[in-house]
């Protein structure tokens, strides 16, 4: 009974998954750095990874696993582009938030 | 205590707490350490989960590569000052993005509830024997080609995007030191002391002149700073 119930079923992954991305989202929308809400963004984007791979395994399908490898892909270019456009406001001040985007304008 | 449930449940306190750690953190190295503690415990997730590849990757791209380039910018533009938490610009904002968190909770909890912890469709039924390597790749050049094809126009747009944004950041403005005003007005000063001890028959002069000169420069650097920073 106590060894069943200790199994670790594909259903802990999955809430391990929703935990981690509401804690992603959470940070997302409290933080004012825009690094750090950056950070968050990642952390959303690998509770999904995290849940593609469990159905994966659930169905047995490798689709789940070439749809993390995209994910990858796309977070790479995310954070290029995202950190080039940060780079760019925080050499315009130092201390700039997410509020100060509008300072790129023109 | 099987192994699997000690592994799932240190890789899961690991992820949790790097998550915790990336939201709460003052500091955004902090931050950005805590998210390797994140991503390793999703690595080691991985590898309970049969998916070696992805683990392997995750680990070279997510904290070898994407951390690190988090770190770079924190540190080469000098951001590593502490934010203030206690400070909340927006009223409400808090308890607002808590009850979203909350709610996308709550809805992902009742989704995987009504489904009884399980996937709904087909079993598809690989074979277990192959490694998932092959199973991958083969799946990435067949079913997924154009999407495969199509990430190497994404991943050539991203580094163009990016040379461009950083070029034409550096063409506008160079970085601004806060502290270098002052620095160099320090060292002049102590320039000056310096030579007054070596000199000081030279100083009497014209000591009046220079002091009256040294304090009209100040007010006129102090308005330009006023004015950028404004």
């Amino acid at each position: 009974m106590i060894a069943a119930a200790l199994d670790v079923t594909p259903g802990w992954y999955l809430v391990l998954g929703s935990l981690l991305f509401s804690i992603g989202a959470y940070g997302l929308l409290i933080r004012r750095n825009p690094l750090v809400m950056f950070m968050c963004v990642e952390l959303m984007l690998n509770a999904v990874t995290l849940t593609f791979v469990t159905f994966s395994r659930m169905l047995e399908d490798t689709g789940g696993q070439s749809i993390v490898v995209f994910v990858l892909v796309v977070a790479a270019a995310e954070v290029v582009v995202g950190l080039a456009i940060i780079v760019a406001l925080l050499r315009k001040r130092p201390d700039a938030t997410a509020d100060d985007v509008a300072l790129l304008e023109g | 205590m099987t192994v699997e449930l000690f592994v799932f449940v240190v890789a899961a306190a690991a992820c949790l707490a790097g998550a915790i750690g990336v939201v709460a953190s003052r500091n955004p190295v902090h931050a950005a350490l805590s998210l390797v503690g994140t991503l390793f415990g999703i690595a080691v997730l991985f590898v309970a989960e049969e998916a070696n590849f992805l683990a392997a990757v995750q680990v070279i791209v997510y904290a070898g590569a994407i951390v690190v380039l988090f770190l770079f910018v924190i540190m080469l533009l000098g951001v590593d000052r502490a934010d203030d938490h206690d400070i909340e610009p927006l009223v409400g904002q808090r308890l607002a993005a808590g009850f979203v968190a909350l709610g996308i909770l709550g809805l992902t909890f009742a989704a995987i509830a009504s489904t009884g912890y399980e996937a709904t469709g087909a079993i598809v039924g690989f074979d277990a024997k192959v490694p998932d390597i092959n199973r991958l790749g083969q799946s990435l050049f067949t079913d997924f080609l154009f999407a495969f094809e199509i990430t190497s126009i994404l991943l050539v747009i991203a580094v163009v995007g990016a040379v461009l944004l950083a070029r034409r950041g550096r063409r506008e403005e160079e970085i601004v030191d806060p502290g270098q005003e002052e620095r160099a007005e320090e060292i002049a000063q102590k320039m000056l002391v310096a030579e007054y001890r070596a000199h000081p028959e030279e100083f009497y002069e014209y000591e009046a002149g220079e002091d009256g000169e040294e304090t009209d420069e100040d007010s006129g650097e102090d308005a330009e700073s006023e004015e950028v920073r404004t």
